[in-house]
């Protein structure tokens, strides 16, 4: 068991994922940990989202395993998961509530209790003054995915972020405001692993990055 | 955890009122097919007051099968299922919060306005109390049959019969015990036999479906 800054490792032991007929990669091993960034690069169809499914525990893979602090993530189950924050494709969002309620549901539903002032915060620091109140179906993609993204300024205590593409429809000073989330998160000495096709600049005393075609 | 299994509950409610169209489509088919009894089948009372509580009981296992689509279909399109599945609440509690939210919005009303709906059938009034409570313990356990059913089903195309045909079966024995309740009971002979057996299955129901539910929600994931 490795362990750095107190925080456990996640590692990917020969992992092999096949979708269908088609094998999306083989062998593929990593380790990530606290104080570490991975970005995974790859084509359309190369099995990035795959993997961060995978690393979540969300998707079993053809074979091999992902481990936390040495034990498989799957097995954990909410010992993991309750660490682990993960923003999907989707945003999670429902279209009749409001920002802030939306915000709120999905703190508690990973087990972060946050007031209303920081709820307030959270949302003010991604850009959405003022929209707390009014339901998300009125919001554009750009706010919807920065409603989704603000649960990231409430998740410092989780150890693992897991972001796939969070830029996703973002503009230029919230994909800046995301891109300091993240290198501040890791320079507390938690690990991220994350998928973009944009051209982020995040610091950090480490960055791995793991090629999907090349595997 | 209780916040959470609250929060759960909580947000399903106040979806359900803000959309309350989905509400009122369970109810109103229920209304509407009991309803449509006494005006297809002619003025005989005796006849309606034999027939009441199979065409009650019926129309709710209808009703409570239209909603049952919707238990986890809009949580899986827009992704709050996968944050469930990786929610710091064992997912089986996550669950049950669900379909206790999904059976206040689409079970409660029918057992509500069942005691209405049958004195359009001369059905004898000291018998509704038995009649209601027989809804009471069984629809809860029919959405908790039908949530292992939906999670199943979920994400398939043409996943409505699939969970028809597959539910169904499970839902006869509800049936059957429910609606004997009230029958025996206006036969004088006290339907506190079948009351007591659909306890027993609601209580096997809401101590196993949410888990099944759960392992069968992991399985449509992925």
């Amino acid at each position: 068991m490795e362990k750095t800054s107190g925080i456990p490792s996640l590692e990917a032991v020969d992992l092999h994922c096949t979708r269908g007929e088609r094998t999306l990669f083989k062998g593929l091993a990593f380790t990530l940990r606290g104080g570490e960034l991975l970005r995974i690069v790859g084509a359309n169809g190369s099995g990035k989202t795959s993997l961060l499914r995978i690393a979540c525990g969300l998707l079993e893979p053809t074979g091999g395993a992902v481990r936390w602090g040495g034990e498989d993530v799957r097995r954990l189950q909410e010992e993991f998961w309750s660490r682990l924050a993960y923003i999907g494709h989707a945003n999670a969002l429902k279209d009749d509530l409001t920002a802030a309620e939306n915000l709120r549901v999905a703190c508690t539903l990973a087990g972060i209790g946050a007031r209303d002032a920081q709820i307030v915060e959270a949302l003010r620091l991604l850009g959405l003054s003022g929209f707390e109140r009014l339901p998300v179906r009125t919001l554009s993609q750009g706010q919807r995915r920065r409603v989704a993204l603000a649960r990231l300024a409430l998740s410092e205590a989780m150890p693992l972020w897991v972001l796939d593409e969070p830029f996703t429809a973002l503009d230029a000073a919230a994909m800046n405001c995301v891109q300091d989330l993240i290198g501040e998160h890791v320079s507390r000495g938690a690990a991220v692993m994350y998928t973009t096709h944009h051209e982020a600049s995040i610091t950090a005393a480490v960055s791995l990055r793991i090629d999907l075609e090349g595997s | 955890m209780l916040a959470a299994l609250r929060c759960v509950i909580h947000r399903d409610l106040l979806l359900a009122t803000r959309r309350s169209s989905d509400v009122l489509t369970v109810l109103l088919f229920f209304v509407i097919v009991v309803s449509l009894f006494p005006l297809g089948i002619g003025p005989d009372p005796e006849l309606l007051r034999t027939i009441a509580p199979g065409v009650v009981w019926v129309a709710a296992l209808l009703a409570s099968m239209l909603a049952l689509n919707r238990m986890f279909a809009a949580d899986h399109a827009d992704g709050t299922l996968e944050q469930m599945l990786l929610g710091a609440t064992p997912l089986g509690m996550t669950v049950a919060a669900k379909v206790f939210a999904h059976w206040l919005i689409s079970g409660l009303p029918l057992v509500l306005i069942s005691p209405v709906l049958a004195i359009q059938f001369d059905f004898p009034q000291e018998l509704l109390g038995v009649l209601a409570l027989s809804l009471a313990l069984g629809t809860p356990v029919l959405s908790l049959i039908g949530a292992i059913g939906a999670a199943l089903t979920l994400g398939l195309r043409g996943g409505g019969a699939l969970l028809s045909l597959l539910v169904l079966p499970l839902y006869v024995p509800v049936l059957i015990i429910g609606a004997g309740a009230a029958e025996s009971a206006a036969s004088g002979l006290g339907g506190d036999a079948q009351l007591l057996l659909l306890g027993a299955l609601l209580v096997f129901a809401g101590a196993f479906a949410p888990w099944a539910a759960a392992v069968a929600l992991r399985v449509s994931v992925e």
